[in-house]
């Protein structure tokens, strides 16, 4: 018999819990060879921002133990671009779409939201925690007060649901997300990439060219598991959690601290199937546990 | 553009230098689609990140594909571990090969290879009808192909960084020389950049249609995450474009060595 796998977050039903995170997905295009877009719960689309963005030199790419970096620097062709030419493809065979929005400036923010008002996406998803863009990104993420500007001011621009990414490279997560909630966010995503860097030992050169990148995959799953936790527990709207998501118990995991749905990116570099596999596998959980909605394991950590 | 992602059976394997193996892969849907410049993108066991590996034969009677590899760090060396009979994950074919079919017919293909950059020039030169194929390699203990290519190929230049086999030096020498008999139509190659570099320096300078496949490191190899990019001048601008999806074979006018 098959379960009904189908979440809601912050108003919004995702037929499945399992969303291709943004910058790892491209805008869906890539992945056609393989499966219908549709398979997936949702799909949250490479950054984009008010202008096209060349993003950084490479290389872009370091490998790590159980995961990688990279510094691509919000690469895109600007919202306009978005719009026109990926969305309606998006849009087709009924796939949920997040647009994740990025900027330098409130006012890139703000006009890029009041366009993307004016489309059929389903969600923003606020990026103020991209770690390799020295102007915007993390730059607001960072603190309380440039994480609640920049959701007031988006809040303001669109009657989407907005939902704000936050960056791990902070002291204190649970006081940024409070921020947030207060500015109007209707839900929070985390974690992004934690900060790192590798030295190529024989030339002496940090192997990215930005010198620093975001460090995923699963080498950082407990990191974000903690985060979702904490995160989770000190607010009162929807929590979407990913970092280092590769199995449907990893998903699972992630649910029980307190996720309504998540997101993978690094585990499709590897298995490019590896959504679908997570989304099998909990279908099959649900069966043997007799759980009727993803909703009962939602936050039932039971801590010690 | 069609590609697979699936487990395939490695039907042969070989040592053809130190480090140096060549691995031929049961998958007939692969090689139907597969064309020559395009590569496999390789999940080496136990590693996040896939590894990118030009194709180097293609045969479609047989349903198999073949590629060389060096190893280069651990995740080359957790696939050189597995044998014939294992099954190994590819993703391919991927990116854009070299356009064999705009060379012109009644003149001379060179196909340029230098080291790990020799093993598509392969299949390239397979494509091709009056190929000469001119190779650079460290010394003699790294030299691979060299009979394959003779039978492929009508002439074959072999040279060595220290000589020790063929003409000591770099392949811009021979190539130069072959450039200057006025009958190539087209150059293609593979290998290091300052190579591919010096190569699109020569063909631009006698006028000569060249293609360079370029390397990067790699994340998803299908264009999505756009972590591969190389610095190529298209429409009087500079841009980024991904070395996976837009390449990794391009016109060599236009890439920014």
């Amino acid at each position: 018999m098959s379960r009904d796998l189908s979440v809601k977050v912050a108003g919004v039903t995702f037929p499945n819990p399992v969303i291709a995170a943004s910058g790892t997905y491209g805008f869906g295009e890539d992945y056609t060879p393989l499966y219908p877009l549709n398979r997936l719960g949702g799909i949250s689309c490479k950054g984009t921002t008010i202008c096209e963005k060349a993003g950084n030199l490479p290389p872009r790419i370091a490998e790590t133990t159980a995961g990688m970096l990279n510094s691509v620097g919000l690469q895109n062709p600007g919202v306009d671009v978005f719009i026109g030419k990926y969305l309606p493809e998006l849009k087709k065979n009924g796939n949920v779409i997040i647009a994740n929005l990025a900027g330098a400036t409130i006012d890139d923010y703000r006009e890029a939201a009041e366009k993307l008002d004016a489309t059929d996406v389903d969600m923003i998803e606020l990026n103020i925690s991209c770690p390799n863009v020295k102007q915007g990104g993390a730059t607001w993420g960072t603190t309380c007060d440039g994480a609640a500007s920049v959701t007031k001011a988006v809040r303001a621009a669109t009657k989407k649901p907005v939902m704000v990414k936050l960056t791990p490279n902070v002291t204190s997560v649970t006081e940024i997300a409070k921020a947030v909630e207060a500015e109007g966010a209707d839900c929070i995503s985390l974690i992004n990439t934690l900060l790192g860097m590798r030295i190529d030992i024989n030339t002496r050169r940090p192997v990215l060219h930005n010198n620093v990148g975001g460090f995923s995959g699963p080498a950082i799953f407990p990191v974000a598991v903690r985060m979702v936790w904490q995160v989770a527990n000190a607010v009162n709207i929807d929590v979407v959690g990913m970092g280092g998501i590769t199995t449907w118990e990893d998903a699972v995991e992630m649910m029980m601290a307190g996720a309504k749905a998540v997101q993978m990116g690094t585990a499709i570099f590897t298995d490019p199937y590896s959504p679908l596999k997570v989304i099998d596998g909990l279908e099959k959980y649900m069966e043997r546990n007799n759980i009727g909605s993803l909703s009962e394991i939602v936050g039932t950590v039971q801590p010690w | 553009m069609s590609y697979k992602c699936s487990e395939y059976k490695i039907v042969g394997k070989k040592t053809l230098a130190e480090n140096i193996y060549s691995f031929t892969v049961r998958c007939p849907e692969v090689a139907e689609l597969a064309r020559c410049g395009q590569f496999v993108h390789i999940l080496a066991p136990g590693f996040t990140l896939r590894r990118p590996i030009s194709i180097c034969g293609i045969d479609r009677e047989e349903g198999t594909i073949r590629f060389v590899f060096v190893i280069k760090g651990h995740g080359t060396e957790a696939i050189a571990r597995l044998n014939e009979g294992d099954m190994i994950d590819m993703i391919a074919p991927l990116g854009n090969g070299f356009s064999v079919q705009s060379a012109p017919a009644d003149k001379r293909v060179i196909v340029v290879g230098g080291g790990i950059g020799v093993p598509p020039m392969l299949e390239t030169a397979k494509n091709c009808s009056k190929v000469t194929a001119v190779l650079g390699f460290r010394s003699y203990g790294n030299i691979i192909l060299a009979d394959e290519f003779r039978t492929v190929c009508d002439s074959v230049q072999i040279c060595t960084d220290d000589g020790s086999v063929g003409e000591k030096g770099i392949v811009t020498a021979p190539l130069t020389r072959e450039l200057d008999k006025g009958d190539v139509g087209a150059v293609f190659a593979c290998g290091p950049l300052r190579m591919l570099g010096a190569v699109a320096e020569l063909t631009h300078r006698y006028g000569v249609f060249c293609e360079v496949s370029l390397e990067e490191r790699m994340g998803c190899g299908v264009g999505a995450c756009v972590g591969c990019v190389a610095r190529i001048r298209r429409g009087g601008e500079e841009k980024l474009l991904r070395v996976c999806k837009d390449g990794p074979v391009f016109n060599a006018e236009e890439v920014l060595f």
